[in-house]
């Protein structure tokens, strides 16, 4: 029986350590631990981190990629990724700014943003349905497009002013949270319920394992791909009014390189690139961890660059234990 | 030449078991100097395993000898076959298809030169060479993938040529070429023939080996039937030692009366695969499409079902003109299609047994895109029940399964569904005897139901044993419908190697 356990240890002396702690996945328990270890040792290390004030902060800046993440996710089950989410952020930002800066009402402002991030979403979902486009590169190209028709849309300067009762609300607390982090929270829960309970979750999943499984079992390929892109960039310009909004001014760099910061989110969380894996939760973990690291990081004084040596570190680390999961299973 | 310096391999006494299966029992093979060797037997003979030893592919078999040139040789990997100047021309082509001809032809071992960089020059003067000895127009620097498929096999047997093997085998290597391009082919083998080297030539294709081989060896149910020179012989009587006297306890279904038709087809055709198919299927029947490589018929069966998309012709469900372009509109008109490939077509192997057993059917148990879990539940258990699959539970993925129960997750799929329709290409490929028995009692069980069955084989006693006619495909035509009355394993053998009457 020993010898057997042994044979099964193959590989180097790395992997055999990381397989004897016998992990399962980077799931939602394991990340949910960690993110405790780091609490507790922040708040014991710290006099600021178990501050209002702080987690409020670190709430607020996590909740703008958290809520793009979410869409993230989906498009990264279905085997897919976008890229284009920073810009889509901007470009749904100026537009939302530009409403309210003009005196509509805030309500139209927000929908006419989620409006454009879909039209950009569903251009997204043809260019790599229809013309065949893969996702990298087709999002890739979106990024400079989106990202240069800010520009001109703003002639590169930036757009206020924006109502001060929006301004307030996107600054707001409620029970100590922070608005922006209820809005995350409740598109978390409504994501989680739709990749469980309903026919796109499911056909998601579907699509990212085996494309030609889901299509010989009646999955309309062309309509879901449409769909996740659809969401992914509808999330993306709603976060960019609540960008403007916490800055109190509509500015084209804005979400500047988010796409890497909300796709590492969904691999910590579990994603994977390849398809048919990745939750809800993970990625909304995958995103605080990422946060806290920061956070904690820049009240210890640690040096910003090592922060990003560990960060790298870390979004590397997660994907190799997963892998040596998947050879075990 | 004494007879024994003559013989350049030997292999005798080949045992080979698999779990639950005895593949070869004691096979023996003996291939000449400047000899072409037919080797020839059904589906499931074990020409294949046989072959797969010689090269080394299986590490070990159980019992017997392999001799290269009278000396007693241990071949455990293919780079110890290599080594013995054994050498394979496979079915499928491997090649770098973005690279070069002369690339491919060098390629793990490209020369440098004293600068060391790629010695471009030499590589593609080398490959010209060998090119023009072969007599083949090829140009070395045109990329792979700009050749037609003759040229690409011509290519990969060129760069085994280069590399001066002893012997060759050739698996089926016309099974994706026309017939002018196999005529070059040949042409190749008789360069080879001439240049001393032994030939193992493997093809399904009757009339093939009468034109190009010298002896043939018969293999039957992993045994020897016979080797004798092709001249002392003729097509049907290897017909008949391929089919041998043993009736193999076959399956057979119960009688069962037809209903009315519910599926016709006029005129199918899809440019470059197949032309002008007809059929007609009644309720409660089962059809057998009976074919080798090439044929045609699994295209035929993926297009009834919108697999695939044909270019002409029409299809009526109970009387009614449809038009099937996507599977969508086939699962609209209950047909389902249960792809040969489960792994890479079948199921979504990551995720677990309910949602596989759904995945066509989420629609019936969906309301305003929400999914009725409960009923998805009661579906899973129902089947797995019913189906007895074997999983721990029904959250399992089905990655974790065995061949057998995968195939039944696939089949729960579609009767999870309102098929009445059921096509089912290659259904016990990869399936142990004994699942085998029980995917048969399935299918049995959905034509007692009243539904209609299309079963897509190469492996005939299947054909034999499950249909109520049987089609034989041949170069993407039919070349006969077959009543039951008529069924004859030398008769599906003839038609479907092209041989009329």
């Amino acid at each position: 029986m020993t010898v057997k356990n042994s044979e099964k240890l193959e590989g180097n002396k790395v992997s055999v350590f990381f397989k004897k702690l016998n992990f399962t996945t980077p799931t939602v328990g394991v990340l949910a631990l960690i993110l405790v270890v780091f609490f507790v040792f922040l708040t014991i290390a710290t006099d600021k981190f178990l501050s209002v004030n702080n987690l409020a902060n670190l709430l607020r800046q996590t909740s703008i990629v958290g809520i793009i993440a979410v869409g993230m996710t989906f498009v990264i089950i279905s085997s897919g990724i976008d890229l284009s989410v920073g810009s889509v952020l901007a470009l749904g930002g100026i537009v939302g700014a530009m409403i309210m800066r003009d005196g509509y009402p805030i309500p139209l402002a927000i929908l006419a943003a989620i409006a454009v991030g879909i039209v950009v979403g569903l251009v997204n979902g043809v260019i790599i349905n229809d013309l065949k486009v893969t996702p990298f590169i087709a999002t890739l190209g979106m990024m400079y497009i989106v990202r240069a028709l800010v520009m001109l849309i703003t002639n590169a300067s930036y757009i206020s002013p924006l109502p001060k009762s929006f301004i307030h609300f996107c600054a707001e607390t409620f029970l100590y949270i922070p608005t922006l982090t209820l809005i995350w929270v409740f598109v978390v829960i409504i994501a989680s319920l739709v990749i469980k309970y309903t026919r796109l979750g499911r056909n998601v999943f579907a699509i990212g394992c085996n494309t030609e499984c889901a299509r010989l079992s009646g999955i309309s390929i062309r309509k879901n791909t449409y769909l996740v892109y659809i969401i992914v960039s509808a999330l993306a310009s709603f976060a960019g009014v609540l960008t403007a909004g916490r800055l109190a001014t509509g500015l084209p760099m804005a979400g500047n390189g988010y796409e890497l910061q909300v796709i590492a989110a969904v691999v910590v969380g579990g994603g994977s690139l390849e398809g048919g894996e990745g939750t809800i939760v993970g990625t909304l973990l995958g995103a605080l961890l990422i946060a806290t690291i920061q956070n904690g990081g820049n009240l210890l004084g640690v040096n910003p660059h090592i922060l990003n040596i560990i960060i790298g570190a870390l979004i590397v680390i997660s994907v190799y234990i997963d892998g040596l999961n998947k050879q075990k299973r | 030449m004494d007879e024994n310096e003559k013989i350049i391999v030997k292999m005798s006494n080949i045992h080979k078991s698999f779990p639950g299966v005895k593949a070869l029992k004691g096979v023996d093979l003996v291939i000449n100097k400047g000899e072409v060797h037919g080797l020839i037997g059904e589906n499931g003979a074990g020409k294949s395993t046989l072959i797969k030893i010689l090269m080394g592919a299986h590490g070990n078999f159980d019992e017997g000898d392999i001799y290269i040139e009278g000396e007693r040789v241990e071949i455990k990997n293919p780079i110890q076959a290599e080594k013995h100047g054994l050498a394979a021309v496979y079915q499928d082509i491997n090649l770098a298809e973005k690279l070069t001809v002369g690339e491919n032809f060098f390629l793990g071992e490209i020369p440098l030169n004293k600068w060391g960089a790629v010695d471009w020059k030499r590589i593609y003067s080398e490959t010209e060479k060998v090119l023009n000895d072969l007599d083949l127009n090829i140009d070395p620097k045109s990329p792979v993938n700009r050749l037609s498929t003759a040229e690409q096999a011509m290519i990969l047997i060129a760069k085994i040529i280069h590399r001066e093997s002893k012997v060759i085998i050739f698996d089926e290597p016309t099974a994706l070429i026309t017939k002018e391009e196999t005529e070059q082919i040949f042409t190749l083998i008789r360069k080879l023939k001439e240049k001393d080297v032994g030939i193992i030539y493997i093809s399904h294709r009757m009339e093939e080996i009468f034109t190009i081989c010298d002896v043939v060896t018969v293999l039957k149910d992993g045994e020897t039937v016979n080797r004798l020179p092709v001249s002392e012989t003729d097509q049907k009587s290897i017909v008949a030692m391929m089919v041998g006297n043993s009736v193999d306890e076959l399956y057979h279904m119960s009688e069962r009366s037809l209903g009315k038709t519910v599926l016709e087809v006029k005129n199918l055709t899809r440019e470059n695969s197949f032309f002008d198919v007809n059929l007609q299927l009644r309720e409660g029947e089962a059809l057998g499409f009976y074919g080798l490589v090439g044929s045609g018929m699994e295209s035929v069966a993926k297009s009834l079902f919108g697999g695939e998309e044909y270019s002409s012709g029409e299809i009526f469900i109970n009387n009614e003109k449809v038009n099937i372009k996507t599977p969508i509109d086939g699962i609209k008109n209950n047909i389902c299609f249960l792809p040969e490939d489960r792994k890479s077509d079948g199921l979504a192997i990551k995720l677990d047994v309910t949602t596989n057993i759904n995945l066509a059917s989420y629609d019936n148990i969906t309301t305003g895109g929400i999914i009725n879990t409960t009923k998805e539940n009661k579906n899973a258990v129902e089947f797995i029940e019913k189906l007895r699959i074997k999983t721990p539970s029904a959250k399992q993925r089905v990655k974790n399964l065995s061949g057998g129960n995968q195939q039944k997750v696939v089949f729960a799929k579609w009767l999870c569904g309102n098929s009445k329709i059921f096509i089912f290409d290659e259904p016990t490929v990869g399936v142990d005897v004994g699942a085998r028995h029980e995917i048969y009692k399935i299918i049995e069980q959905i034509l007692e139901n009243g539904n209609s069955v299309i079963l897509v084989s190469s492996y005939l006693p299947e054909i034999i044993g499950l249909t109520n006619r049987a089609m034989v495909f041949y170069e993407g035509e039919c070349m006969d419908c077959i009543p039951k009355k008529e069924y004859g394993e030398e008769k599906f053998l003839n038609l479907a190697s092209g041989v009329k009457g």
